[in-house]
């Protein structure tokens, strides 16, 4: 694209944003770094941060970012969507909890955050590409015309699960300069490069939630906003609908999930099913979680237009899940489609996304109902 | 690229003279000012001087004025020192567009069971001395008030609240960082009796402010330690940095800038750039500042910017800019959260022309343009 208009890199004050921002320097590029503010840490002091391994926002990251820009020599500027990230990423992750579905925010803070909100303020500093650290590749098709979203040669650090949403006119501005490139290459590159934050650990999925103790997140988060916490607690059912026991919130239970169910079995028990309506949680054994189909709905198609008949993918349905063959089949528009697996699936959860892929290319996502 | 400064009321620049005055302090004239020998005694004279200097400009005797670390230092002591010296039930009035160094202060001692009445302004961003004399009641210790708002500009009737205050008998505080070395102060004349000004509002350096005293008013110490400052505010003197204070005093006491440029600015910008309104009352304002909204843009966005074509300029007081609540002053003056988000600080200075001004006008003609293109919304 044009050489002389800079490029703004999202600057999370992590090895792999740093690297971007560095390797894009090194190609002769007019850079602007930027921090996203999303997120004041400090907000709820119910909830204990300290020591909490790769938390987003902290003074300590904006630190490290600041200091990789001035290394660099390039502009740096913090900006804050602490309001747009509570209103579009916080709140709809609280309310998918309660109506008991297990949310996916990394993704709505792709669609409505990193890939609208921070292209506007790169386009306010006179830049018309943005370049993060995801780990995922794009490519221009010139046959069809359309910018396809490809995994990252990394298969174990490959994010497009999160991606899923990204529209032709974000793909059509993104770079992801890390796609090609495995994380200990990176880490080697930041290390080459000089970089402070080369030997930095990772960061975790959820950045707002300290541990990954998202029920903990929830009661602070419910109780600051003045909401009771206590108010989904109800019973704990089999599928045939005999109560086993009681339990403190709908929300502390994700299908699939074993641990703190409370109950003693012949053979160990599983979620099932959350009912927020009824406020009760079915258990069940690991042969009940299995499912054979699913509907998704709100699907982005990506590399490929909306397509007229049933095709063949390989479907995602968790972030650490290995893509399932299966058929999918548009039902009415072609924002819902009906999948069908090949083997029966584990645990498909409800407001967790469907990523299709053909090999490495993303066909497309969605949300499970 | 050229970076030209437009964020006066933030900070400013050294001065020649304030920066000679503190090179030969900071190079030869390193005795403590408190040793009785010949080298604390030259830093004692050089001490003196600039506190001799300092009250010529604020128009006090130099044994009122008190050194500090800065205004938020010289807020707290006054505003602690007053309140605290005083029992019983207590209230103190103060108005809803300080700065947070006197804000904050206040708080605290709400925490610790004195009631605060905080004045609103109206749109024109001036307090009404009325509003101060029906807040006034039997157990009112304080009214704390500034003279020149840091967002805004607009001046504050200082002298007006100063009767009121003398007639109730209450101590009058006066925030007077963003007033000193702006508009004409003098603290005898104005009838106050505590005064905060802060040095690097002034051309001289960071990290050292005073606070004037009116003879026979109650402060309780705040810090507690050696018998500095006539015992009211102890710690060895930073005497090259008060000394580059004093030159700056020196200098503004001779000449006070116009309001040539930023009408310059603020007439081109609101004749040529359609959606814009100057926030807070024109006329009553110091001569340096302009806020201006700019409808459908976010404030945030057009800092950075005009950062990048090379224009320094503010959403806000420098305290608030990376904080996700709009600015105080200006909800305070009734502007929505939105307005707030949309409107710029452009505070001038001795190193800007009038070819800064119009080379600033164009860049943002062309940032708003682009920004209303492009839809960022406050």
């Amino acid at each position: 694209m044009t050489e002389t208009l800079p490029i703004a890199v999202a600057m999370s004050g992590g090895v792999d944003s740093s690297t971007v921002a560095a390797l894009l320097v090194r190609q002769g590029h007019r850079v602007v770094g930027m921090t996203m503010q999303l997120w004041n840490q400090r907000r709820l002091p119910g909830l204990s941060t300290e020591g909490a391994a790769g938390r987003c926002c902290s003074l300590d990251d904006v630190y490290d970012a600041r200091r990789v820009a001035e290394q660099l020599g390039v502009p740096y500027y913090v900006v804050n969507f602490e309001r747009q990230f509570e209103d579009q990423v916080v709140k709809p992750f609280v309310a998918e909890y309660l109506a008991g579905r297990t949310p996916v925010p990394c993704t709505l803070c792709n669609n409505y955050i990193k890939f609208d909100r921070f292209l506007e303020m790169a386009d306010a500093a006179g830049a018309r590409q943005i370049a993060t650290g995801h780990y995922a590749r794009i490519r221009h098709n010139v046959q069809s015309g359309r910018y396809e979203l490809l995994r990252g040669v990394d298969h174990a650090k490959d994010q497009t699960y999160f991606l899923f949403g990204l529209t032709q006119s974000q793909l059509a501005r993104t770079l992801f300069p890390l796609g090609h490139l495995t994380k200990p290459e990176v880490r080697e590159l930041a290390s080459s490069m000089d970089l402070s934050v080369a030997v930095k650990a990772d960061s975790q999925e959820i950045c707002f939630v300290p541990n990954g103790d998202y029920a903990a997140f929830l009661n602070a988060y419910l109780e600051e906003t003045g909401v009771d916490p206590a108010r989904t607690e109800g019973e704990i059912v089999s599928e045939d609908g005999r109560v086993l026991g009681r339990h403190e919130g709908v929300h502390r239970f994700t299908v699939g999930q074993r641990k703190g169910i409370g109950i003693a079995a012949a053979e160990p028990l599983y979620v099932i099913a959350t009912d927020p309506q009824t406020q009760r949680v079915v258990v069940g054994s690991n042969q009940d979680l299995l499912r054979d189909r699913c509907f998704v709905k709100e699907i982005n198609w990506i590399s490929i237009a909306a397509p007229d008949g049933p095709i063949r993918a390989q479907v995602k349905i968790r972030n650490k899940h290995v893509p399932a063959a299966a058929t999918l089949q548009t039902v009415g528009d072609a924002a819902r489609v009906e999948v069908t697996f090949d083997e029966p699936q584990r645990a498909v959860t409800p407001g967790q996304g469907a990523v299709f892929y053909d090999g490495d290319v993303v066909l497309g996502g969605g949300w499970i109902e | 690229m050229q970076h030209y400064y437009f964020d006066h009321n933030a900070t400013t620049p050294l001065a020649p003279e304030s920066l000679d005055a503190m090179t030969l302090c900071l190079g030869q004239v390193y005795g403590n000012a408190s040793s009785i020998h010949y080298f604390g005694q030259l830093a004692k004279q050089r001490l003196e001087a600039a506190r001799r200097q300092v009250a010529a400009l604020i128009g006090c005797d130099a044994k009122e004025l008190a050194f500090t670390s800065g205004g938020t230092e010289s807020d707290n002591f006054a505003i602690l020192g007053v309140v605290r010296a005083t029992a019983g039930p207590r209230h103190l009035i103060t108005s809803a567009i300080e700065h947070p160094a006197v804000l904050g202060p206040c708080a605290q001692l709400e925490r610790e069971g004195v009631e605060v009445t905080r004045v609103r302004t109206g749109a024109s961003g001036i307090v009404d001395p009325a509003d101060i004399r029906r807040t006034l009641r039997r157990e009112t210790v304080l009214i704390s008030v500034m003279h020149a708002n840091n967002e805004l500009g607009t001046i504050q009737p200082v002298a007006e609240i100063a009767g009121i205050a003398r007639e109730a008998g209450v101590p009058f505080h006066v925030d007077g960082v963003q007033a000193l070395g702006k508009i004409p102060v003098n603290v005898r004349e104005l009838g106050v009796d505590l005064y905060s000004v802060s040095a690097h509002k002034l051309y001289a350096p960071k990290g050292v402010g005073a606070l004037y005293v009116r003879k026979g008013v109650k402060l309780s110490g705040v810090t507690f330690g050696g018998r500095h400052e006539r015992g009211r505010r102890p710690g060895t003197e930073n005497v090259p940095a008060i000394a580059g204070f004093g030159a700056a005093a020196e200098l503004a006491a001779r000449a006070l800038p116009d309001s040539c440029l930023r009408d310059r600015l603020e007439n081109a910008v609101l004749e040529r750039i359609p959606g814009t309104h100057v926030n807070g009352n024109r006329a009553q304002r110091t001569p340096n500042t302009s806020n201006i909204q700019f409808d459908g843009v976010d404030g945030e966005a057009m800092v950075i910017a005009l950062d990048l074509r090379g224009f320094a300029v503010s959403t806000g007081s420098a305290c608030s800019s990376g904080a996700v609540t709009p600015s105080h002053v200006l909800t305070a003056i009734g502007l929505s959260a939105d307005s707030a988000r949309s409107s710029i600080r452009f505070s001038l200075g001795a190193s800007n022309t009038e070819e800064q001004v119009d080379e600033l006008v164009s860049a943002i003609e062309a940032s708003v343009t682009h920004l209303r293109r492009i839809s960022v919304h406050a």
